[in-house]
């Protein structure tokens, strides 16, 4: 019991990170139905910056997150405007491969700026005492990651249904000129959507920070989890997202604890396969592929 | 066009350095000096290696020449860069052997280059001391290929000579999916019915990973007396983590791969305790004064920080010893590729960074396991332990 308890609270604590990663995956492609490749790599840039203003120039942690979140968004309008905004004809396969394009780009100047080596971050709470239920151990860190994740999601719910912008972002992807026809001002809907979505990755990548250590080349990985997640759960839900993330956790946590630990990433990719096949709008997304 | 001229103008540089450079020693003894050759990955991704190597050869060949050479003739070394690609490697050794004519060639820094370029050095009879430490690279033994870098095989010894001084019989594994954790996990395998240890269970994580507590949680079941670790940073400080959150109080092992500062402050105070094999270079202010050791890695450490301004590791320590070996194989033989290697293979009780080297016909390393010393993770900081 204990045992499998354990391997749940792990599978959770990594679903929640993947489902944090996969909600910036849902925020963009909501807005411009696009898949930004380059989405892990604002989680790292998210933890290397907090480690560099928090830990480095020892600013208060408040101020510290604050501002590598704000930074991240603003490589977020810059990506849009300097790489995908001047392409000619923007077709999906040309901003995709950008995008992956920019995730190769910042990986490096990541490792320029910050070496190889991974930072040590503080946690949160200066507790390391894990809660104990039944035998199992799960981190504080682990409940802030998973505190946020709900706030987040329910925060963008909110969001995209309750406020206009909200709205008017997801009229944007819905037909980009017939909501500019309408009034909306879709070009800066689609900034705000990319600084959202960074923003977003950033986040992640400060929370996540104290259990990953951060360091350049920790983005690609979790960004393929994430889209991963995303997909599992329906691409542009944001209750997919968790979904996703969470189940995708359970199953590699469980995988590795009664199968073999050889196979985690293979599960991951193994899921995304099945899902793809058998139903490519995801558990919660809408069953019509094509919105319009 | 311009695309064209580049390279050109590169080339020219990199041959008026050449010339410029062997024109210093030359008046300086007034006699033809003995060539050598490195191959170091100095840039990319390994050049946490390739470059102290570079920094420790340059070094090691000043020393030689301050000294009044070999048989009064002095050593110049001709250095390039593989950025740790095996093309590369074969490239800058083929260019070593026929364009530079060097005697002998120091490197590659990476196990994968240096398999790559064994078929040129076996073919044309060039004397190779490799850096790297797989254990592949000399065994089985090849007449014309030497290393100096510890293999993992010494580190796995002294574990578990370690383990078995402490009563451990029973252990789990929990090594990373690459190569370095794949050649460890092999010889903590091959190795265990030696030191009369059963391995109880083997895991498995990816380097990237950010939670092994499923996998040490397998292992919990088992009732292992230690674990052992086996990876580079930062996933064995989440293992370090990981085993605090749950509560187990049995002994961590980690690999020497994790020998660095960096693990401890990593890990933080879930490095408590931790115990691994080093090079000794790493705790030398430690060492008793009767150890041999002690006044070469002092010399080195102290001459490395003045010329450098720090960072000394312990890979620089494998150039250098490889170029003070070298020097030794040289006296006497007046350039001959071949009286180099049987005197290589005559090497006997060489003092230096990574160990004592003692060379033999089958051993090609030469280090014995006084190479590594274990060391336990208390108050932040190493301290010996027996």
């Amino acid at each position: 019991m204990g045992e499998f308890l354990q391997f749940l609270f792990t599978g959770v604590t990594t679903g929640a990170i993947y489902g944090l990663i996969a909600l910036g995956f849902n925020v963009l492609y909501n807005a411009t139905d696009l898949v930004n490749f380059a989405q892990g790599e604002w989680v790292m840039l998210g933890g290397l910056l907090f480690y560099s203003l928090g830990v480095s120039l020892g600013w208060p942690m408040v101020a510290a997150f604050a501002i590598a979140v704000l930074l991240v968004a603003l490589l977020g309008l810059l990506l849009e405007r300097a790489a995908l905004r001047p392409v000619k004809k923007p077709e999906p396969i040309t901003l995709i491969i950008i995008t992956v394009g920019a995730s190769i780009f910042l990986r490096g100047v990541a490792m320029r700026l910050w070496g190889k080596d991974p930072y040590s971050v503080p946690p949160i709470t200066a507790s390391v005492e894990p809660v104990r239920l039944w035998g199992a151990a799960l981190m504080p860190q682990s409940l802030w990651i998973l505190g946020v994740v709900v706030v987040l999601m329910t925060g963008l719910h909110l969001f995209t249904k309750r406020t206009l912008t909200g709205k008017a972002m997801e009229a944007c992807a819905i037909h980009r000129n017939a909501a500019w026809i309408l009034g909306i001002p879709s070009e800066r809907m689609i900034l705000l959507a990319f600084a959202l979505s960074a923003a977003l990755g950033a986040v992640g990548g400060v929370i996540i920070a104290p259990i990953t250590m951060p360091s350049y080349d920790m983005g690609t990985m979790l960004g393929l989890k994430g889209f991963c997640a995303a997909m599992l759960g329906g691409l542009g839900s944001h209750w997919g997202a968790a979904l996703g993330g969470v189940l995708l956790g359970v199953l590699e946590s469980l995988g590795v604890g009664y199968f073999s630990s050889g196979i985690k990433d293979a599960i991951a990719f193994l899921v995304l396969l099945i899902i793809l096949i058998v139903r490519p709008s995801g558990l919660l997304g809408a069953s019509a592929v094509k919105r319009f | 066009m311009k695309g064209k001229a580049r390279p050109w103008i590169s080339w020219m540089a990199a041959a008026a350095v050449m010339l410029a450079w062997m024109a210093g020693p030359k008046t300086l003894f007034g006699a033809e000096p003995y060539k050598i050759g490195g191959v170091f990955s100095i840039t990319g991704s390994s050049s946490f290696l390739g470059d102290p190597e570079k920094k420790s050869l340059e070094m090691a060949v000043d020393e030689i020449n301050a000294r009044g050479g070999i048989d009064g003739r002095p050593v110049e070394a001709v250095i390039y860069d593989t950025e740790g690609d095996p093309t590369k490697a074969v490239l800058a050794v083929n260019k070593l052997i026929s364009k530079d004519n060097v005697l002998a060639i120091i490197g590659p820094s990476l196990t994968p280059t240096t398999l790559a370029v064994i078929p040129i050095v076996e073919r044309v009879q060039v004397p190779l001391i490799s850096c790297a430490a797989g254990i592949q690279i000399v065994e089985p033994v090849k007449p014309y290929v030497f290393k100096t870098a510890q293999s993992d095989v010494l580190a796995v010894a002294t574990i578990y000579k370690h383990m078995q001084k402490h009563g451990i019989k029973k252990i789990g594994i929990l090594s990373v999916t690459n190569a370095f954790g794949v050649s460890g996990r092999d010889q903590l395998v091959k190795q265990a019915p030696e030191y009369g240890i059963t391995i109880v269970k083997e895991e498995a994580y990816g380097a990237n990973d950010t939670d092994m507590t499923a996998q040490l949680t397998k292992i919990k079941g088992e009732n292992p007396d230690a674990v052992v670790c086996w990876g580079t940073n930062p996933g064995p400080a989440v293992v370090a983590k990981n085993m605090r959150q749950l509560g187990l109080t049995f002994p961590l092992y980690q690999s020497h791969g994790v020998a660095s500062p960096k693990f401890i402050e990593l890990a933080g105070e879930a490095a408590e305790g931790i115990r691994l094999p080093t090079g000794k270079i790493l705790v030398a202010d430690l060492l008793p004064d009767s150890d041999p050791q002690k006044v070469v890695l002092t010399a080195y450490i102290t001459e490395y920080n003045k010329r450098y301004g720090g960072g000394v590791s312990g890979f620089g320590g494998y150039a250098y010893d490889a170029m003070q070996i070298l020097a030794k194989a040289l006296q006497g033989t007046g350039g001959d590729k071949a009286k180099i290697r049987d005197n290589l293979e005559k090497i006997s009780n060489h003092v230096g960074i990574s160990g004592i080297f003692n060379m033999t016909p089958q051993d090609h390393n030469g280090l014995g396991p006084e190479a590594f010393v274990m060391v336990e993770i208390r108050n932040g900081t190493w301290k010996l332990v027996d």
